[in-house]
């Protein structure tokens, strides 16, 4: 900064330094004038502070470093192969409604592979999610059957590479299961529902803030919409499963109460303020020379929003979406609550899923500290959080090098 | 056309009242003053809230001492000491973006590494001989874990009151012979007040509402004493209704619980944001 170039002048004018700071003035030999000792004259307060604030300020580069560290170091295990031997089937705490009888059963029976691997869909049965549970039960038993001989490497004690890719997620089971396929499928699933709801709801919204409502709707309409952002996630989860469930099911009359559809949805409405908020500035900035020259060649307010603001705004709404998609992506207590949490692959948005997410939420708290299905849990973690990170600096890099260029550059 | 970004508008909107009415609807016959100051009886199937309360209150303030600091320190940097076009401040900042982004879930994962397995394990071992004390989940680490969520939230608040405060106050400042410190403690800091409760409210209010980071990190789900010590598990009011709409013995049962439940944690956010909504416009108009 400047500051210190204005006031070290000032001190060489008058001679004598700026007597402050009693502690600081004590040393007698310090008073000697010349430029030269003014040069080094360190008070030490002044040292001390910004030294201090220097240092506080790399703290949260320290903790991006640090999460990725911590959250990658406890997937170590699993490459290097000493992740310890699961001796005993950790106990399921997390089932207790009605249908909890049955739940119980099907996790006993757990047979691997089998014809009964129930496990992935009757684990976490949550409020509502009770007649499904035949349902899922076959659905998984078919995924099981047909990705048993695959799996076979990867069942063991040892997670493989080719274990992850497996197509089933047993990690409760006599012979536990790491395939990462029904996550990753159950994620993407939310994310292109949540995503289609989301998107245009939001760029449509914001359109209409930035170029058709006058400035005191506008002043409404920010706020409202932002009032969405301040619901905190749990909230929006629970409207979703008591309520939108319900509401959804006897709109559409299919079978699962709780599935891809319900999360999806009830995530656009945490993805919808995130993506407003950035299309809306991206759009005001929009120069209004663009606007003018338009609207001057004898087109109409519609034609300048769509052909004009739209296009021109077009880097930034890009990157819009992909923040919102990195909040749906990295959304845990939503989809805990709403998806109905079965581990499946199919590709039908009416049958339950898992997230990646959710099934941290899930499962991190009964597993054994240490042991693979921790690790795995870890691993998942840690695909998470790289590509949050991926998205978020694509999003920014992007919106620096085209958007700023677009929009300031060449004005 | 114009009618489909209208409609979008009005879409959002709608979803938002419906839901805000549903929840109060579903709520307000519940909440009463003894619903929250009294502990959950007959297996959470009734009482009150009273032990959420406290153990949200008891963690956010615990969590405001450990960020409010952090995230105004990091903001004076940012604005006073790094120069703006320089490569560590960009880091700095981009650091910051990116611990927004970062999803709640893995902030309990860190929590559960960093903070209970590394830290407490270390302390553990060090000072009390391998008994465990502090390598489990507890309330601090779960309001160290949530401060780290909510750094974001007060460095961006603080930082943007800090670049409110005119230029011309610390040019005066400094032209009379103060130092840089000293405009800073006597100048900067004082005009930055109302950003820094600002950005501790918007803080208090984000980390009232999460879940996900404390859901291993130091969330009970019931507790007959409330917490009072730092290696005290606790109740919280997000993940209250978490637990009473997904596992608890009779969910139809508590169905009014867990909508007042919701309700008093949405006025919770909805009252701490629209304070800071307010401090925040009277900050804009006094520039």
């Amino acid at each position: 900064m400047d500051t210190e170039e204005t006031t070290r002048p000032l001190e060489e004018n008058s001679g004598q330094p700026v007597k402050e700071e009693v502690g600081s003035v004590q040393q007698p030999g310090r008073f000697v004038f010349s430029n030269e000792s003014l040069k080094k004259q360190m008070r030490p307060s002044e040292f001390f502070a910004e030294k201090v604030i220097t240092g506080v300020a790399f703290l949260s580069i320290a903790i991006i470093i640090l999460i990725f560290l911590f959250v990658f170091r406890e997937t170590l295990p699993i490459f290097s192969g000493k992740a310890v031997t699961k001796t005993e089937i950790t106990p399921i705490k997390q089932e207790t409604n009605g249908s909890s009888g049955q739940s119980r059963n099907d996790n006993k029976q757990e047979v691997y592979g089998g014809s009964e691997p129930a496990a992935p869909a009757t684990k976490q049965e949550v409020y509502g999610a009770t007649a499904d549970t035949t349902k899922d039960t076959v659905v998984s038993g078919e995924a099981g059957i047909s990705s048993y001989k695959e799996d076979e490497s990867g069942a063991g004690n040892k997670v493989t590479l080719k274990g992850l890719a497996g197509k089933v997620w047993m990690p409760v089971s006599d012979r536990p299961r790491y395939g990462l396929l029904p996550l990753i499928v159950g994620t993407l699933k939310i994310t292109i529902i949540a995503i289609l709801f989301a998107a245009p709801l939001a760029i449509l919204a914001a359109l209409f803030s930035a170029a058709f409502a006058p400035r005191w709707m506008r002043e409404i309409i920010k706020p409202a919409i932002e009032i969405l952002a301040g619901f905190p996630s749990v909230v929006i989860g629970f409207f979703a499963l008591i309520i939108m469930a319900t509401f959804f099911q006897h709109l559409f009359g299919y079978e699962t109460r709780l599935n891809a559809f319900v999360g999806g949805v009830a995530m656009a409405l945490a993805a919808i303020p995130i993506i407003f908020t950035v299309t809306e500035d991206v759009m005001t900035a929009v120069p209004s020379t663009y606007k003018e020259a338009s609207l001057a060649l004898g087109a109409s307010k519609w034609q300048t929003a769509f052909f004009v603001t739209l296009p021109a705004a077009a880097p930034g709404i890009f990157a819009a979406v992909l923040l919102g998609i990195g909040r749906i992506f990295g959304e845990t207590m939503i989809v805990l609550m709403a998806t109905g949490n079965a581990a499946l692959i199919s590709l039908s948005p009416f049958d339950s899923v898992r997230t990646l997410s959710a099934t941290i939420g899930a499962e991190m708290a009964e597993v054994v500290f240490g042991d693979t299905h921790y690790s795995v849990l870890f691993l998942i973690g840690t695909l998470l959080f790289v590509f949050t990170f991926a998205l978020n600096a694509t999003a920014e890099f992007y919106v620096k090098g085209r958007l700023m260029t677009r929009l300031q550059g060449k004005t | 056309m114009m009618g489909a970004t209208g409609l979008s508008v009005v879409i959002i909107i709608a979803v938002i009242v419906i839901m805000l009415v549903v929840i109060i609807i579903g709520g307000k016959d519940t909440i009463s003053w003894k619903f929250l100051t009294t502990f959950p009886q007959d297996g959470m199937t009734k009482g009150g809230i009273f032990p959420a309360l406290y153990g949200t209150a008891l963690m956010v303030i615990i969590m405001s001492v450990a960020a409010v600091p952090f995230g105004a320190i990091t903001a004076l940097y940012l604005t006073e000491y790094a120069k703006e076009s320089s490569w560590i401040a960009k880091t700095v900042q981009f650091a910051v973006r990116t611990l927004s982004m970062v999803p709640s879930i893995i902030f309990g994962l860190f929590g559960l590494g960093f903070f209970i397995k590394f830290v407490g394990g270390g302390i553990d071992k060090i000072f009390s001989g391998g008994q465990l004390i502090w390598a489990q989940p507890n309330i601090l680490w779960a309001s160290l874990t949530m401060a780290l969520l909510t750094l974001p939230v007060v460095i961006v608040s603080v930082e943007e009151s800090i670049r409110a405060v005119p230029r011309d106050l610390r040019d005066a400042s400094l032209a009379l012979g103060a130092t840089k410190w000293q405009t800073i403690r006597k100048v900067v800091i004082p005009g930055a007040r109302s950003g820094i409760l600002t950005g501790t409210i918007l803080a208090v209010s984000r980390g009232a509402g999460e879940v996900a980071p404390i859901l291993f990190t130091g969330a009970a789900y019931y507790l007959a004493t409330l917490p009072h010590s730092l290696s005290d598990q606790f109740m919280s009011l997000g993940y209250h209704i978490y637990i009473m709409s997904t596992q608890s013995v009779n969910v139809d049962q508590t169905l009014p619980i867990q909508f007042a439940t919701t309700m008093v944690l949405l006025l919770l956010t909805f009252t701490l944001n629209f304070v800071a909504v307010l401090l925040r416009s009277r900050l804009r108009r006094a520039q």
